[in-house]
């Protein structure tokens, strides 16, 4: 067993490791962190994506002794410092980009990732940067609009009516 | 002006809050304390006979609280089949034993061999690998028309072959369907294939058994869309454990499309180990064993024929199908191919005669069950397939034969048993041809020409049976359960109200869109409504959530328990009031005595309901809680016209989607946004079934797409651009036989979908001076590719 500690949602945590839990398992299992989700074992998926260091990382693909020193965040820790929904998780709830929820934290975590690095992708830019992400739920229409609207960017209102 | 509440309103989901700030409650996310784990040994070959099993290393290993194999469970019961089929000559479908360890013998790759329980998953894990199995490998059945030549291997060496049932229907129109297609001026013959498909919800199945000594009851944890219908199937079947010692739980669910309905191994396993144990059992899929253990879904080989008079009018249509069953019947996989397929061979024509036969075959794969739209896509697929194929040989408009064959009257009873009570084809295919500017397709064409692309159009229509079912009918057809929905409406002291539903959402948004419904009814905002669903302590029994049956089913049992409280309610607020209970009217959350000022808030009313000082005690109970159980007369009929446009890559094979629209017709809509959102969801998946999605088997039955790696997931980048994607439900003919005139959307998408892709890949094929009449899906690069090569 290994000592690490990191930063998680701006917290210094640490804990007892296997050098093969996975930091998903950290986060899961020792900090009890479920927001942020298991749903392949290829890295494929992306429900995990959390940051690390300001990144986005798939935590299924990281050790968590790797992670030791790290400043981590998870989507417990998006929201705005008054527990209201940040912006790109109000365009989320807006546009309907989401239905059982379970890759959405990772969505929201990826989305974060690419409006840091690009505020104002175009749509296949959003498109491309979401191919590590699998929903199969929303048919990403939803998604790929909430984070256009996310970005400040004109996006028709939601449903037809 | 759009609604901004009520019936009507794309009100924003309550739900989203805890999902997008990941406190969700889903099953993996439930820690019992001093819970053991399980790892299931699973089978990598597809058919052997277990000559022996050694666990003695394994049983020494660190944290290793037990191992169980298939002699642990020769007393306990099989998983039960839910649905029997009768042959067409009136006999029972065969029904194999399906064990939840392997007794003796296995029969497909994934299948339960061993399970380890250990104080870690690690450790469980690490203990299995020291398991040794002695198996004698046998050959396997993997194609379905190999599998029913005589002397094949048989899957079950009880039976007397791997024919599960010869299904004809309707078996009395035979005769008359043959002589039409003798008769018939042109006949158009297509042999297809709907590929086997993997369900793919984004949460792995997972199961937590708990038991407590204190009062002898198991619960058990689970990612299910019926928790009732599970505490049964176990309780009853497997287990032998009373419903008063049975809770069944199913919280947060990541997604079902059909593929959580059913009862599974590992639940029972997790249930039975907790109470052998005295210690809770967690078992968490893994992706690869989600595609080796999840039922999967389609998988039909077929040959369709259209007969058509020389006026194009369709005369006959006949089918013949092969389908699927996997090694073991699934909880509903025998009504599959059968009554949710066979039933919808009319489509939206007026076709006189139609005859279905279906062979279910047993194979050494994964069981086959329901997958969203479950048979009625295999329908649509062959009709819309057929008729286009037909349209191209006669030389006719593909829009036009449809029309000049569309059903027009209502209510229409098919030739193949049910009755389509509303629709309007018509109508939705107008809209279609609106939204899709067709006048400017041949520009868009020669654009698509012009940089070396082929450009086709595909047209397609849908009539889809939801709101299922029936009881007194289904009973009659071989089911084993009855298909009502219930819903009890607790009103508190104070006004507001928790709804117990027997409906379960795993992303449909019903704690949304179902308080939509009663603050319309009641005339109170929607924030005063809380829904109550997924776990059988609190909610009454209710059959849960498939077949696009939630708001028609559920959703009614909903409305006639609130209509029981405004009965009561409106006693209660006559008294108050000292008038006549004829003359009190509800609006707006008052109750008001007709033609005057008098009135009374809703909130004074519920509250004399449980302070009953001023109250008819001697006429009228305390309190304002009701029950209803809601049994549909009949199902519903959504139906639709779709079309795309796709650009194919001559040099490559590549198809890219370039347009999509589809109008449908499901009648009331209750949240235009959520509806929307199912029609995106569905027609993704059915995209993906037609351009990348395949679950494939080699000729021993090893399974070769086993993970994201290996099975083609539709990503963003496959789905038509926002500019170019409408998604349309104004063509509305509400239901005329449940409450709310609605109709269910869940299923559409991906009914309607992959014959529309298809259709205009073969259009695109054709533009290029391909002879090619049909490809099979999923139509890869690959596969396109080689059909242009002839």
């Amino acid at each position: 067993m290994t000592k690490v500690s990191m930063t998680v949602n701006g917290k210094t945590v640490s804990g007892e490791v296997e050098g093969r839990t996975l930091l998903v398992n950290f986060l899961r299992d020792d900090l009890h962190l479920t927001g942020t989700h298991v749903g392949c074992d290829t890295s494929q998926c992306g429900a995990c994506v959390v940051h690390v260091n300001g990144e986005a990382v798939k935590a299924c693909t990281m050790f968590a002794a790797e992670a030791d020193g790290a400043e981590v965040a998870t989507i417990e820790g998006m929201a705005n410092s008054d527990g209201s929904l940040n912006t790109i998780q109000q365009a989320f709830q807006d546009y309907h980009g989401l239905q059982c929820g379970f890759c959405t934290p990772g969505m929201v975590m990826s989305a974060a990732a690419l409006l840091k690095e690009n505020p104002k992708p175009s749509e296949a830019e959003v498109r491309d940067y979401l191919e590590g992400n699998i929903c199969r739920c929303t048919g990403y229409h939803n998604i790929v609009r909430a984070i256009m609207a996310a970005s400040g960017q004109d996006v028709p209102a939601v449903a037809a009516e | 002006m759009p609604k901004d509440h009520g019936i009507g309103a794309s009100t924003k989901r309550r739900e989203d809050l805890r999902f997008l700030t990941g406190v969700g409650n889903y099953t993996d996310d439930i820690n019992i304390h001093g819970q053991a784990y399980v790892y299931f040994l699973r089978s990598d070959v597809a058919h052997a006979t277990i000559n022996g099993i050694d666990t003695s290393a394994a049983e020494t290993m660190p944290g290793v609280v037990r191992i169980f194999t298939g002699k642990d469970f020769e007393g306990v019961g099989g998983l039960p089949c839910g649905w029997q089929v009768t042959d067409k000559h009136g006999q029972p479908m065969k029904e194999p034993a399906h064990p939840v360890i392997a007794q003796g013998k296995i029969r497909h790759v994934g299948e339960i061999v061993a399970a380890v329980v250990a104080d870690s998953l690690d450790m469980a894990r690490d203990a299995a690998e020291a398991i040794v199995l002695d198996l004698a490998e046998l050959p396997a059945v993997v194609d379905m028309k190999a599998a029913v030549q005589p002397g094949a291997t048989k899957v079950h060496d009880d039976l007397d072959d791997n024919l599960c049932y010869d299904w004809g229907f309707v078996e009395e129109n035979k005769a008359a369907t043959d002589k039409a297609f003798e008769e018939a001026a042109h006949v158009t013959t297509l042999e297809l294939i709907n590929n086997r498909l993997v369900a793919n919800p984004m949460e792995p199945r997972v199961a937590v058994g708990d038991y407590s000594k204190a009062n002898d009851e198991s619960t058990l944890y689970t990612t299910s869309q019926n928790p009732h219908v599970i505490r049964l199937l176990m309780g009853a079947f497997v287990l032998g454990i009373p419903e008063h010692k049975l809770r069944v739980v199913a919280p947060d669910v990541g997604g079902g499309f059909g593929t959580k309905i059913f009862h599974y191994a590992e639940e029972a396993f997790c249930t039975f180990a907790a109470r052998q144990l005295r210690r809770a059992v967690k078992w968490t899929s893994s992706r690869s064993e989600a595609f080796m253990s999840d039922a999967h879904g389609r998988d039909h080989v077929t040959k369709i024929e259209l007969a058509l008079d020389a006026d194009n009018n369709f005369t006959a249509v006949r089918t013949e199908t092969y389908a699927n069953m996997g090694a073991y019947l699934s909880t509903f996989a025998p009504s599959v191919p059968t009554w949710l397929h066979g039933t919808l061979m009319a489509g939206n024509y007026k076709t006189p005669l139609v005859y279905v036969n279906v062979k279910a075959v047993f194979t050494n794969t994964v069981p086959v069950d329901a997958y969203r739209g479950a048979g009625r896509p295999e329908a649509t697929f062959q009709l819309e397939r057929v008729i286009d194929k037909a349209a191209r040989e006669l030389g006719v408009d593909p829009i036009k034969l449809r029309r000049q064959n569309f059903i027009t009257t209502f209510p229409y009873a098919t030739p193949v048993a049910v009755e389509y009570d509303t629709g309007d084809y018509h109508a939705t295919m107008d809209k279609m041809e609106e939204l899709m500017d067709l006048p400017g397709f041949e520009a868009r064409r020669k654009a698509s020409e012009a940089k070396g692309k082929l450009r086709g159009l595909g047209i397609n229509c849908f009539i889809e049976a939801c709101g299922i079912a029936p009881s007194n009918l289904v009973g009659q057809l071989g089911a084993r359960a009855g298909l009502y929905e219930s819903a009890t409406v607790r009103v508190n002291a104070t006004g507001s109200i928790s709804v117990m539903t027997g409906s379960h959402s795993h992303g449909q948004g019903h704690e949304t869109a179902f308080p939509q419904v009663i603050a319309e009814m009641l005339g109170i905002p929607e924030d005063m409504i809380d829904i109550v669903h997924g776990d059988t302590a609190n909610t009454p029994m209710g059959m849960g959530t498939y077949g696009s049956r939630s708001i028609a089913v559920g959703g009614s049992a909903m409305v006639r328990a609130t209509e029981k409280i405004i009965n009561k309610a409106k006693k209660i607020a006559s008294h108050l009031l000292e008038a006549s209970e004829g003359d009190i009217e509800l609006k707006d959350g008052q109750f008001t005595v007709a033609g005057t000022d008098k009135s009374i808030a809703w909130g004074d009313v519920t509250l004399a309901a449980y302070v009953p000082h001023n109250y008819p005690l001697e006429d009228l109970e305390p309190g304002l809680e009701e029950t209803a159980f809601y049994d549909p007369s009949n199902f519903t009929y959504p139906a639709g016209a779709y079309a795309c446009e796709v650009e194919l890559d001559p040099e490559t094979g590549h198809v890219s989607i370039e347009k999509f629209v589809s109008a449908d017709d499901f009648g009331n809509v209750i949240n235009p946004m959520i509806v929307e959102g199912q029609v995106h969801g569905g027609i993704a998946q059915g995209i993906g079934q037609a351009l990348l999605e395949n679950c494939s088997y080699d000729e021993n039955g090893q399974l070769l797409s086993a993970s994201y790696m290996d099975y083609a997931m539709p990503r963003a980048d496959i789905i038509p651009n926002l500019d170019s994607y409408i998604v349309d439900h104004s063509c509305q003919t509400p239901c005329t036989h449940n409450p709310l005139g609605v109709k269910g959307c869940g299923e559409a998408g991906a009914i309607g979908s992959p014959p529309t892709v298809i259709n205009a890949i073969v259009d695109a094929l054709q533009s290029g001076g391909h002879k090619v009449d049909h490809i099979d899906m999923p139509a890869t690069p690959g596969r396109v590719w080689a059909a242009m090569q002839g």
